[in-house]
């Protein structure tokens, strides 16, 4: 198969997961969408190693996997404590700062 | 047959070790900035695992102003060695450079760091809490604010001494942004920085739903640019089939003729480039803040706590604007004329668009937000040069701008009532009256960012406008006149506010700090009046090392 199918359906889970940020309300789902398009980096990252014939792209994609694990216990230990203190996750009701 | 002999059917003895990985070669001399802050961020964590309670705040303070006195003696060490100039390098397998720019904006974060870390241990400016001193971050950040269990902390005198490695850890990242070599490591360094400060932010002690509400947004939108910018990389790297600068610059002069033809498709196809670019450049405007990639700024300026809003507001532009700088010189000069264009519409709405909206504002941090905007804009004009005078004058600005930040949000500090910090405009009102001093000093930040004469922000405006002048940008630099003129309308409307009018009966009185603060303070006016009264040597400092190392 023609790995240049891979770099679409990159594009695309990344247009998903950027829709998904711009359109969800809930803070968990968007950073479920933020991670969609970590992923999607990943595959376009494989997909170009394989295409390239050098491993450049592969090791990137560890890279990738441990930077987007250090985000979710960051992104997590902050939307868990703002749902504590306002039992509510949505990123609609987080405005107090609204000019 | 013997078992040797079938054992071999399917075995082979390992005579010959296999290809051996050959070891990287580490410059650890050229490294040792950032591996003294990171090595201090390691020990800082062991400090809060291992030494009690009591020790811990004076441990960690120490440890950190240590290691970044440290790590600066060890960039002007690197300077006087020549480093900066003609012993420029790349290091690290070709991870890192050690060229005069990343020494000059290293430095420049440094001494930032040092007098922000000043601030971060301020505890003399809310009164003591059950006998115990308190400082700008919550008893304990875990609890949910106005909780029983925070309650018990605040009893106990529990402090969030965690924020000192949280700090170094980005100041960690920061050092090496402006200095990566390659995108992997610009992305990783990105991350470095950025997870940290998130988490800074939401610590605050006092409005504590605000501070964790800036942290959400910021985090969410800094997850969002930071997957921009690694899908742009991806591009890039199926652009050029590499990441680091000097082979893209390679492939986008058109220097590599062989491609292979099974990569026709992508080796050098400019679609990938351009797309994956602009990914890239989207995802550092984000960092520095420029129109349309601002909206996060004046929350999180506002919501964070303010030593907090301070050292990031000025650590952070210095290190992307770096980072900027070397992508837009060394990766892609070849594509002047592309990014050209681009820059100067975002550079026009950001000047113009920090300017006007501060106009409206009412908080005295989000109206420092809107200006760090208009200065992000400021910045971006010289970064379009595209000339050597471009890169000395941004890097002269960074410095110049970056004091004036902690110095100005170092006094919203000081500024208090009942419920923490007044930062509301109307509450600053006849200011100059009470306190004449901390009004005065104020002022002075305020004239430098409005670029008034006989001050650093003048000397910056000056050489960045110059630059972009002689680069041909003659346009931006009308529009940048124009926006300083605006701008300085709402700088001058604060200081009217604190000379010219009569004190409010319920005011907020303004806190004595203790020498950390003081001594912050001091050097930003210090460094503001030195700037601006005889910048020449600052500006040959910068003028030295504007050469990039490819």
């Amino acid at each position: 198969m023609n790995p240049v199918n891979y770099l679409y359906l990159a594009a695309l889970l990344f247009t998903i997961g950027a829709a998904g940020v711009l359109i969800r309300r809930n803070a968990i789902v968007v950073f479920m969408c933020v991670e969609l398009m970590l992923n999607a980096c990943n595959l376009a990252f494989v997909t170009f190693s394989r295409m390239h014939g050098n491993l450049d792209g592969q090791i990137i994609a560890f890279f990738t996997m441990v930077v987007a694990a250090a985000e979710v216990v960051v992104g997590l230990a902050i939307i868990v404590s703002v749902f504590r203190a306002r039992h509510s996750a949505s990123v609609d009701d987080a405005s107090l700062m609204k000019l | 047959m013997s078992t040797t002999a079938v054992h071999s059917l399917w075995t082979t003895a390992a005579v010959e070790p296999l290809n051996k990985i050959p070891a990287p070669h580490i410059e650890y001399t050229q490294l040792s900035p950032v591996l003294i802050v990171l090595t201090a961020a390691i020990l800082s964590v062991l400090v809060e695992a291992f030494v009690p309670r009591k020790g811990r705040y004076v441990a960690q303070v120490f440890l950190s102003v240590l290691a970044l006195a440290a790590a600066f003696a060890a960039v002007v060490g690197l300077a006087a060695g020549g480093y900066g100039s003609t012993k420029a390098q790349i290091a690290a397998m070709g991870a890192i450079a050690v060229d005069g720019p990343a020494l000059f904006l290293q430095g420049t974060i440094l001494l930032a760091s040092i007098v922000s870390v000043f601030t971060f241990a301020e505890r003399r400016l809310d009164p003591a809490d059950h006998g115990h001193k308190v400082d700008s971050f919550a008893a304990e950040a875990a609890a949910v604010p106005g909780s029983e269990q925070e309650k018990a902390a605040v009893k106990a005198g529990f402090t969030t001494t965690e924020v000192f490695p949280l700090a170094l850890f980005a100041i960690a990242g920061m050092l090496v942004f402006p200095a990566a070599n390659d995108l992997l490591t610009l992305f990783v360094a990105l991350e470095v920085f950025s997870l940290p400060l998130y988490l800074l932010c939401a610590v605050a002690r006092r409005k504590r739903l605000m501070s964790q509400e800036a942290a959400v947004k910021y985090f969410l939108l800094g997850a969002f640019s930071s997957a921009f910018l690694l899908f742009g990389i991806a591009l890039l790297y199926g652009y050029a089939g590499s990441v680091s600068y000097a082979t893209i610059a390679r492939v986008v002069d058109g220097a590599v003729v062989s491609v292979d033809p099974a990569l026709a498709g992508t080796m050098g196809n400019d679609v990938l480039l351009l797309i994956g670019f602009a990914m890239v450049l989207a995802g550092l405007l984000f960092k520095v803040g420029a129109v349309p990639f601002h909206m996060w700024t004046p929350d999180v300026y506002q919501g964070a706590p303010t030593p907090v809003t301070g050292f990031m507001a000025a650590a952070t532009k210095v290190a992307a604007f770096g980072a900027l700088l070397r992508l837009l010189y060394v990766v892609l000069p070849g594509l002047t004329w592309d990014w050209r264009p681009v820059m100067w519409g975002v550079a026009i709405v950001t000047m113009l668009g920090g300017a006007i909206v501060a106009i409206t504002q009412t908080d005295i941090k989000r109206l420092l937000a809107y200006s760090s905007i208009a200065h992000a804009g400021f910045l971006l004009a010289g970064v379009i040069a595209a000339t050597p005078a471009g890169i000395s004058s941004v890097l002269f600005y960074l410095g110049a701008y970056s004091f004036v930040t902690i110095g100005a949000f170092a006094v919203v500090t000081l500024v208090r009532d009942a419920g923490g910090e007044a930062t509301h405009l109307s509450k600053w009102a006849g200011l100059g009256r009470r306190s004449p001093l901390v009004a005065a000093v104020f002022a002075v930040f305020l004239l430098a960012f409005a670029g008034i004469p006989l001050t650093s922000g003048f000397s910056g405006k000056f050489a960045v406008f110059k630059a972009a002048a002689d680069g041909g940008a003659g346009a931006l630099v009308v529009v940048g006149v124009l926006s300083s003129a605006i701008a300085a309308f709402f700088y001058i409307r604060v200081i009217v506010l604190m000379f010219f009018s009569e004190p409010k009966a319920d005011g907020p009185t303004v806190a004595v700090p203790s020498a950390l603060t003081t001594l912050t303070i001091t050097a930003g006016v210090v460094v503001t009046l030195v700037l601006g009264l005889a910048p020449q040597y600052f500006l040959n400092l910068a003028n030295q090392a504007s050469v990039f190392v490819r």
